[in-house]
């Protein structure tokens, strides 16, 4: 946690967060329609991209654990796990906070809606098999084939707006192939946004690496302790 | 159309939940690192002075 990696790593957060807020709620003009509800997609839409990117770290991860069977794949894809179940729960939370004062209902079963909590419902089931189940090579291989069949839903997420009839509004790609933002601030606040969650995402993975890199290390010596116990015995 | 509570509260749950989840892996750290502190000090103890060999290999790659 006090690695110079991690410090610079928690103020880059910091500072890109603080930009992004400042664009948010000073810079950005606020939405005709929806009013200043809408600024919740400036925080919205980065969740999302974020769980979608950790679910795809999970997968490449998992597929490389499978592969090469090196611990440290399955590490990355545990950590990826947990957070992109932290983003992927803040898209559903920030996304129902957004519909009640814009569609009326706090959830509704739209496609998107769904399929999002498909993929919550999945890697839900990826972080409560690593819990309960013993931390074993079995376990991880297990939990690898899992995180990638779950990330095939993240396709069928991004172009469910799409195929299906929904309330659910296509920002980035809209049917006519444009993309919803009308004003080049909104485009510029969505990025600075995307880049201060991105930022945020790395210093996350980098601290839970942190704490699975020593759980590692203290299973080996509590194994060199027992072992050395052992040999005090016979001595 | 005036829904600022909606948009303050989404921005709560946001920070909240990510302060959350770094107050509880900086607490998780803290104390793996304490245990690992407490366990090389105890194998520290234990071990016999180590031999002209040298000890490149740890315990578990000895025994």
């Amino acid at each position: 946690m006090k690695s110079p990696m991690s410090i610079g790593l928690a103020a880059a957060s910091c500072l890109s967060m603080l930009a992004a807020l400042f664009m948010v709620f000073a810079y950005v003009p606020t939405e005709a329609e929806q009013g200043i509800v809408q600024r919740i997609f400036y925080f919205h839409l980065p969740c999302a991209w974020v769980a979608f990117l950790s679910f795809g770290i999970v997968a490449v991860a998992g597929a490389l654990y499978l592969w090469l069977g090196h611990k440290i794949w399955d590490d990355l894809s545990y950590a990826a796990a947990e957070l992109g179940m932290l983003f992927c729960t803040l898209v559903l939370v920030t996304g129902s906070i957004w519909a009640k004062p814009i569609w009326g209902v706090w959830w509704t079963w739209d496609s998107r809606l769904t399929t999002t909590f498909i993929l919550w419902l999945l890697y839900g089931a990826y972080l409560l098999l690593r819990a309960f189940a013993d931390d074993t090579d079995e376990v991880a291989r297990f939990a690898a084939v899992l995180g990638i069949a779950g990330v095939l839903d993240i396709p069928i997420i991004i172009v469910s707006v799409r195929l299906w009839r929904t309330i659910h509004p296509a920002v980035l790609l809209t049917r006519q192939g444009e993309h919803g933002l009308e004003d080049p601030r909104m485009v510029a606040t969505l990025l600075v946004s995307l880049a201060a969650f991105t930022v945020l995402f790395v210093w996350l993975l980098w601290l839970r690496l942190g704490t699975l890199r020593l759980r590692a290390r203290l299973a080996k010596l509590r194994k060199d302790l027992a072992l050395l116990e052992i040999a005090g015995a016979h001595r | 159309m005036n829904h600022l509570g909606y948009l303050g509260a989404a921005y709560a749950i946001i920070f909240i939940l990510i302060a959350f989840y770094v107050i509880v892996i900086g607490r998780r750290q803290a104390r793996l690192e304490r245990e690992v502190r407490r366990l090389e000090s105890a194998l520290r103890n234990k071990e016999p002075a180590p031999t002209a060999e040298g000890d490149a290999e740890g315990v578990s790659g000895r025994i």
